[in-house]
């Protein structure tokens, strides 16, 4: 059996969706920017998929949904925008974000950071969420834009972004958040919250990969990054990724009616798996589930290092991933777990299960079964769990 | 850059078939109990070296046998990811048989190359290096421990980073066995900074006595020095009465300074004079030409570009090299 519990990185594609793709690989190939019928007999399911985006996120048919290449090109975009509009052309010098963004946003920051653009990393409390004081405290004449996540990658927590909304508009401040993590698994919508941009990647949730978008509230337009043949009303120039976009609106539809479905069915085998392996002594878990995304996990088991797990449920089958620095290229920590702060043990310790609507009643049970082998198996060699005569003063 | 670089790889793919099994199957993982130790006639050691909260945690038993100071057997418990596991078990695997004094000599690199699948490939990629360094380190302190020493006084343990605690010897020691060369390879090797960074140099969030770019810097130039001196030994050594031509500058210079010194010097300040030497340079022909300065008496003597220049020339060639050659300036 092999079971995919990394969900948060990325998904399968959903069967439908590959099926709506395929027509427009070797049937329908035209440009959609031709004249001829080979580029505009792709328009229809072209103009379907921007309805499908539009329906998913509930924009306003005078807002813009540009599609990009990914969640990564969109935050760049957002971020180095604003630098060209509101401080480069502009009177602004300040943006605020969070400790615990995706690195596509911390390191667009840094970025800015050597132009000289002061940036404000506000800090996250032990539930991995922002103050909102911290946040209204923070703001000044200066800020140009406050980016925030709607919903973590590592630990699922959901951020407060009505509430952040609102102080940005109360400030009147710009308000960009990345929604990779929450789109499919909590209800988005952009007119019932103060958003001025929005990034998100069709491969969070069922799409395929490289094909992405940024939602542009009207009237907030940036200066675009892509130069070139005008395509996407100019906004972003290059070649429109028909099978690309036509996949990521079946995929949103999908994501949407599905809700519900992740709300009851996956949140359900989420919480099963989480109380069993809660079950086995010395862990704990990032957040109540209630702040959760209903498909994440991020556990803590005492005494067993994050990449020797994974090490264990690889060799069972079991995708899964851990923010410890061991199992980074880098061997540096996750900052998520850093930020979150109160548990040192949790930079090393941490597992993240994320789960999917294709993920099955049988894979949670075989994981339950083989998470507590690896404990049993692990915790035998771990140190931690280890003997020592009483003379012994140890220093572990 | 380059192909192979853009499309990351996963470090597990990097693990030797050796590591990989080691991890799935430790052979040495375990625990040696007071009376188990004493059932074999041994005396019960154990040592730890790192901490969870770091990444990476180990206790090594051993079983030392108090008469001939043999380990009669070792186990270890690991807190750390599988290359940890694997080069724990390997190092305990390395310490059995052997005394301790022998123990103390295994280095990281020893562990590591006894994980290789074949010699030229090694076991674990150099970001995981730091496992093996650990392992090293966790034998010092059960060989301190056994000998009733403080860890401190069998090597010097000024810490340099507090995160993976790495010594300021194991970093010079690490530097030197593998010609490291920049910063980054020491963190590659031994983990050193790769936590809050403080140690790599100076304004990190946390004053440091030491800092990995003066020790890098330090030992760097102690390794040239160290270069320095074993070419010029084996210069020395080669050159006997005929090798002159052979030597660095700085080498002839000094031949020259105690030639003169020993047979000239004196001789002048007999006289109220005195000279320096300028500078020595070779020429194109194949002379050392050396240039000197009278000094007190001597400048302005007429003999001084005379008779006592060919003397000295005399004994600079007879004592060195036939194709010296003194200029007065």
């Amino acid at each position: 059996m092999r079971v995919y519990l990394d969900n948060n990185a990325t998904t399968i594609v959903d069967p439908y969706v590959f099926e709506t793709m395929a027509p427009y690989f070797c049937e329908m190939y035209g440009n959609p920017n031709s004249l001829h019928e080979f580029g505009s007999e792709t328009h229809p399911a072209l103009r379907c998929a921007m309805d499908q985006l539009y329906a998913g996120i509930n924009a306003d048919d005078n807002d813009d949904i540009v599609v990009t290449s990914c969640a990564t090109e969109s935050i760049n975009w957002v971020i180095k925008g604003i630098y060209f509009d509101h401080i480069f052309n502009g009177d602004k010098n300040h943006i605020i974000t969070t400790e615990v963004e995706h690195p596509a946003v911390i390191q667009a920051c840094r970025f800015l950071e050597t132009l000289g653009v002061n940036v404000t990393y506000l800090p996250v409390n032990s539930d991995g969420i922002i103050e909102l004081n911290t946040l209204k405290e923070s703001i000044t004449e200066e800020t140009a834009l406050v980016s925030i996540m709607w919903a973590n990658n590592e630990t699922g927590m959901i951020f407060p972004i009505e509430e952040i909304g609102k102080i940005c508009k109360e400030k009147d401040v710009l308000f960009h958040t990345d929604a990779t993590q929450a789109i499919g698994k909590v209800p988005v919508d952009v007119q019932k919250t103060n958003i001025d941009y929005l990034s998100f990647s069709a491969h969070k949730f069922h799409g395929p990969k490289g094909v992405g978008a940024l939602y542009i509230k009207e009237d907030k337009i940036i200066t675009s990054l892509l130069s070139g043949g005008e395509q996407m009303s100019g906004l972003r120039s290059g070649t429109l990724n028909v099978p690309g976009i036509v996949g990521m609106g079946k995929a949103m539809e999908l994501a949407v009616e599905n809700l519900d479905f992740e709300k009851s069915n996956v949140m359900k085998l989420r919480d099963r798996l989480e109380d069993e392996l809660l079950k086995i002594p010395d862990t704990f878990v990032v957040g109540t589930k209630k702040q959760r995304t209903p498909n994440t996990i991020l556990i803590s088991i005492k005494g067993i290092e994050g990449e020797a797990m994974l090490w264990d449920l690889n060799k069972a089958g079991i995708a899964a991933s851990t923010g410890s620095a061991c199992a980074s290229e880098a061997l540096e920590s996750n900052p998520v777990m850093e930020a979150i702060g109160a548990e040192a043990d949790l930079a090393h310790t941490a597992l993240r299960l994320s789960l999917s609507r294709f993920t099955t009643d049988e894979e949670i049970d075989f994981t339950i079964e083989i998470i507590n082998k690896a404990v049993e198996r692990l915790r035998a060699i771990s140190s931690t769990y280890s003997y020592a005569p009483d003379w012994h003063n140890s220093k572990l | 850059m380059g192909k192979n670089n853009l499309i990351g790889g996963s470090i597990w793919e990097e693990y030797s078939q050796k590591v990989q099994d080691l991890m799935n199957n430790p052979q040495n993982m375990g625990e040696i109990t007071e009376e188990q130790a004493k059932e074999m006639g041994a005396k019960l050691i154990v040592a730890d070296f790192g901490a969870e909260s770091c990444g990476d945690a180990v206790r090594l038993y051993w079983a030392v046998d108090e008469k001939t100071d043999k380990i009669l057997d070792a186990k270890f418990k690991s807190f750390g990811c599988g290359t940890a596991i694997a080069s724990s078990d390997t190092m305990a695997e390395l310490c059995k048989g052997k005394t301790v004094d022998e123990a103390v000599k295994i280095t990281n690199i020893d562990v590591e190359k006894a994980m290789r699948d074949n010699p030229d490939t090694p076991a674990v990629p150099p970001q995981k290096m730091h496992c093996s360094v650990m392992a090293y380190d966790v034998i010092k302190e059960a060989a301190a421990s056994y000998k009733g020493v403080e860890a401190s006084s069998f090597e010097d343990q000024i810490i340099v980073c507090e995160c993976a605690r790495v010594s300021l010897g194991t970093i010079k020691e690490v530097i030197k066995l593998n010609d490291l060369k920049t910063v980054e390879q020491i963190t590659d090797f031994t983990k050193a900074g790769a936590f809050c960074k403080s140690c790599i140099k100076p304004g990190g969030h946390e004053e440091r006595e030491y800092y990995l770019v003066d020790i890098l810097k330090e030992t760097r130039e102690e390794m040239e020095q160290n270069k320095l001196t074993a070419l010029a030994d084996a210069k020395t050594a080669e050159s006997g009465e005929f090798g002159f031509e052979d030597l660095t500058m700085v080498q002839k210079l000094k031949k020259v300074e105690k030639i003169i010194d020993d047979n000239i010097r004196e001789m002048l300040i007999m006289d109220g004079g005195n000279l320096e030497i300028v500078d020595i340079r070779d020429t194109d022909d194949g002379y050392t030409d050396i240039y000197i300065r009278y000094l007190g008496a001597c400048s302005g003597c007429a003999s001084s570009s005379t008779g006592t220049l060919y003397a000295i020339e005399a004994i600079l060639r007879e004592k060195l090299s036939q194709n010296i050659r003194v200029l007065p300036i």
